[in-house]
């Protein structure tokens, strides 16, 4: 019984890799825009510190404060004389794989709790929604920065602290859905046939709310390489001499007037990155939502 | 209305509860939990430790030092700051000026624009206006505020030399419109994201009520554009704004933090940076713990406006 | 008899260019003072945008209305020729409407006073006091007790049938030569609904106002119809006065509905009596050529039903119907 429910469960769960879905993706210029726009960045920063003439750690005393466009160094040097290029692509890879690993581990504790919250109901739902509701009285760089400030500032770290104070609006989204899918026939179904929990939970009702998770994770990374960006350039997150595109802002300031490229560069590569995720995040969205077929 | 206002009342205050133990768990996490403050003093031994530790009754039962926390932190006293010795809640309200201050004029900011932004887009659905302004919504959502006011610095303040680069105020001038010059920039910095999430969803509210029965009933009552517009359409669309702005609140304060970091506001977010780097625990844990009550308090009179303006909330 | 308004070969259509759908196709008729035309036909028929058409509230950029539709007051005016400015002035005043659903059609924000006074100020210079004194009237005239107290609740204090006394009450403010009722009992209980059907038929017979009622119950019609236009696929396939009609349906498709509309008298038939029409009124983009209806149709004739044009045709005494085999269909049942 609980085989031949997961059978017909089975068309919703690939719901969005059906055509349809598909198609009203790729007929999103906003969410092709982002999508290419992101891959070009992704190969930038993984391919571009080879291509360029100089390591991210040279020291050149002698071309400090070149702008843009001076001899080999395409984006000018920082006040050491450092090429500003093959910080900023490495710099690229830290604050991309910190904002996707800060999306998975946030997504997955998100949905955990969304997922327990929204099927056990009463006592144990109504505890983790309230504790969800409190998480998010604090304003999230507050809340950042003061277990920054308690705990060692490494990669993993800051990871683990923005996954930490990022997973409430999924779990909110999983446990309003869970709560409306509790009660459809297929579930009371699953439970009449002797279903485990744990089967319900994540054979049944899981892959049913995919497409807001899915879109919720999106639109996550987005949030997440902000927030990296914030506590770096606070001087709290990813540490010198890793660059992460929010420590290359850290110093910026002072050289405004100078070299205002060294501000101007990194931000214009995290405005990018996040700009693409939230398209394609909005791409998802219109995509997943059959009514928007309708116009 | 009364029932209403209770009942949110004791919402509130559970909430309170959950913050505070997360407040105390983070406490707790400090290397060295309470007593960081004197284990960093030097020539402290473990014994004069201990003996602190008991004095300050840190060998009781966890609860009953929660219990100890809470109750002192409900009756106002939240400590001292490690660096100067005054009352946490004194240096709080010392910097609490400054960051309302910015919050409110870039709140006003934020929502005049926004509601502006989102009843043009709704209106000219699917426009060339609309277009660009979802998609500069999208864009603007996705600027980091720091980068955006040295953005801001260098153009209006390092080239035009049109505002001032920081600070709230010159010395020897602190007049009303000495104030203002400097609030421009901050107030517009931090008003950026705001405006774009608060246009999005001003658009929708509006489409949402566009599409109801009773603004057609209202059209065929015979009334004139505008009227409709403005008190059918915009006035129901405004009511889970409400509810927004409550919400956003914790999003405004982290921007202000950041922003009063860029232009050296003398607010509450530059007190927390300040004390992080002293590592000014009970200053740290403070504003920490007020900026959730903020925001608590936040909520709860939004849910209250909502229900003075919306007339089917009061009875539920 | 005084005619108030006639609409001349009313077209309406939706979208523009190739995507265009014309959902109302040449229709005809006129309301005349103290009576009620029933438009009666299942959803899709086209009924409901027939009359957004004559309010002019369809969205211009989106519809496209054609035709004549010409009220006549002091003078005759072609509404559809009529700047907003002008059609607004006369929406809510001359011709009033009323809507399916009394539940959602009133602003859940503003009290019922309110509401009232708004329609009767945005018409008629009148201090508040005056207008709060004419609200309380309206009230008391449809049938609220207690009619000064009842200003103060919000929409959501009422029942639907309470809710759309009110609408009535709003609608009647002004009192217009015209309401338009587009299904305004469908919503409600059976008894609510006799209610304000006996309602409105008094406050016709008080305010000598012309009804158009907008239905898909044979039932209703009986009650409070004069004369009867039956539409299918936007166009209109019958008409005469209610009686002709419901006794003597010529086209196929007004018995097939009459059918399908349960009844206390059929109640004692046996099963079978009560029946549907099997399938859907067809999509404007992909309309049966001929006879619209042939699909459907019982009787329908290959090479008779499925040949353009079918013409509306007058069966005497103004019974029209556009069946080209309603001459044959009616011997045989005679």
């Amino acid at each position: 019984m609980a085989a031949a429910t997961e059978q017909i469960q089975t068309n919703s769960k690939l719901r969005f890799f059906e055509s349809r879905t598909l198609r009203r993706f790729v007929r999103h210029r906003l969410a092709i825009t982002g999508l290419v726009m992101i891959v070009g960045i992704g190969i930038l920063c993984v391919v571009g510190p080879w291509l360029l003439p100089h390591d991210m750690l040279d020291i050149n005393i002698r071309d400090r404060f070149s702008p843009p466009l001076t001899d080999t160094f395409i984006m000018g040097t920082d006040e050491m004389g450092r090429d500003l290029a093959a910080r900023l692509f490495m710099a690229g890879r830290v604050s991309l794989m910190v904002g996707i690993a800060a999306m998975i581990l946030s997504t997955l504790i998100g949905t955990v709790i969304g997922l327990v919250a929204g099927y056990f109901g009463k006592v144990t739902g109504t505890v983790l929604m309230r504790l969800t509701d409190s998480f998010l009285c604090f304003p999230q760089i507050f809340l950042l920065l003061t277990l920054a400030a308690f705990l060692e500032p490494n990669a993993f770290m800051i990871t683990l602290i923005i996954a930490v104070t990022s997973w409430m609006e999924v779990a909110r989204i999983v446990s309003a859905e869970i709560r409306s899918l509790r009660e459809r026939d297929f579930i009371t179904a699953a439970r009449i046939s002797g279903a485990s929990h744990r089967w319900i939970m994540f054979r049944e009702l899981l892959p049913n709310t995919i497409g807001p998770i899915i879109v919720a994770a999106t639109l996550t990374i987005a949030k997440a390489i902000l927030l990296e960006a914030y506590v770096s350039f606070l001087g709290y997150g990813i540490q010198p001499p890793m660059p992460s595109w929010g420590n290359m802002l850290n110093n910026a300031q002072q050289f405004l007037d100078t070299a205002p490229w060294l501000a101007i560069i990194p931000g214009i590569a995290i405005t990018a990155a996040v700009t693409s995720f939230n398209f394609i995040g909005d791409g998802l969205r219109d995509a997943l939502d059959a009514r928007s077929d309708a116009q | 209305m009364a029932r209403f206002i209770l009942h949110r009342l004791g919402h509130s205050l559970l909430l309170l509860f959950l913050v505070s133990l997360i407040g105390y768990t983070i406490l707790h996490l400090a290397p060295g939990g309470p007593l960081s403050q004197y284990a960093l003093s030097p020539g402290m031994t473990q014994a004069e430790l201990n003996q602190i530790a008991e004095r300050m009754g840190l060998n009781r039962p966890i609860p009953i030092q929660y219990l100890d926390w809470f109750t002192s932190f409900l009756v106002g006293d939240w400590g001292e700051s490690f660096r100067d010795g005054r009352p946490v809640l004194s240096v709080i309200s010392g910097h609490l000026f400054a960051t309302v201050l910015l919050v409110v004029s870039s709140s006003v900011i934020s929502i005049g624009l926004g509601t502006l932004v989102g009843v043009l887009g709704a209106t000219r659905r699917y426009s060339a206006w609309d277009y660009i302004a979802t998609v500069g919504a999208m864009i603007a959502l996705s600027i980091p505020t720091f980068w955006f006011g040295l953005v801001a610095i260098y153009v209006f303040s390092l080239q035009l030399d049109w505002f001032p680069s920081g600070n709230m105020y010159s010395i020897g001038d602190e007049s009303f419109l000495d104030y203002a010059h400097h609030l421009v920039m901050p107030s517009v910095v931090l008003a950026l994201v705001s405006v774009a999430i608060w246009s999005r969803y001003m658009r929708s509210a509006m489409l949402d009520v566009i599409g109801q029965d009773f603004v057609r009933t209202a059209r065929a009552k015979g009334l004139t554009g505008q009227r409709v517009l403005y008190r059918h359409v915009v006035r129901n669309a405004l009511i889970p704004m409400i509810t927004l702005a409550g919400i956003q609140l914790p999003m405004l304060l982290s921007g202000a933090l950041v922003t009063e970091t860029v232009f050296t506001w003398p607010g509450i977010g530059r007190l927390f940076l300040d004390s992080l780097g002293y590592n000014d625990y009970p200053v740290i844990m403070g504003v920490l713990m007020f900026t959730a009550i903020f925001v608590l308090l936040g909520n709860l009179i939004a849910d209250i406006l909502v229900a003075t303006v919306d007339p089917r909330v009061r009875l539920e | 008899m005084t005619k108030v308004l006639t609409v001349e070969d009313l077209t309406i259509s939706f979208g523009t260019g190739d995507s265009e759908l014309t959902v109302v196709h040449k229709v005809n008729f006129t309301l005349e003072a103290g009576k009620t035309l029933a438009l009666v036909g299942e959803s899709g028929s086209g009924k409901s945008v027939t009359s957004l058409g004559i309010m002019r509230l369809l969205s211009p950029s989106q519809s496209r209305v054609q035709g004549k539709i010409v009220l006549h007051s002091d003078e005759d005016i072609d509404l559809l020729s009529l700047s907003e400015s002008r059609m607004r002035r006369l929406r809510g005043d001359r011709i009033a409407m009323i809507f399916q659903e009394p539940l959602t059609s009133l602003n859940p924000v503003y009290t019922i006073g309110d509401q009232i006074i708004e329609a009767i100020r945005s018409h008629r210079r009148m201090s508040k006091r005056n207008a709060r004194q004419r609200a309380i009237e309206l009230i008391d005239q449809v049938g609220i007790p207690d009619a000064e107290h009842r200003l103060g609740t919000y929409p959501h204090e009422l029942s639907g049938g309470m809710r759309q006394r009110i609408m009535i009450a709003i609608a009647l403010a002004l009192e217009p030569d015209i309401l338009i009722a587009d299904e305004p009992t469908t919503a409600l209980d059976v008894t609510v609904q006799a209610q304000i059907l006996e309602l409105l038929n008094r406050l016709q017979e008080e305010t000598g106002m012309a009804m158009l009622f907008i239905t898909h119950d044979f039932g209703v019609v009986a009650d409070i119809a004069d004369r009867t236009i039956v539409m299918y696929a936007g166009e209109m396939v019958e008409e005469g006065s209610t009686e002709t009609v419901l006794e003597r349906p010529l086209m196929p498709y007004t018995s097939g509905l009459m059918r399908a509309v349960p009844k206390l008298e059929t109640a004692g038939l046996k099963e079978g009596d009560l029946e549907s029409i099997e399938g859907f009124v067809p999509h404007p983009d992909n309309r049966p050529t001929g006879c619209s209806f042939h699909p459907r149709c019982t009787h329908a004739l290959a090479g008779t039903c499925d040949v353009p044009p079918v013409p509306i045709e007058d069966a005497g005494d103004g019974h029209l119907v556009r069946c080209k085999r309603w001459k044959t269909l009616q011997e045989a049942a005679e």
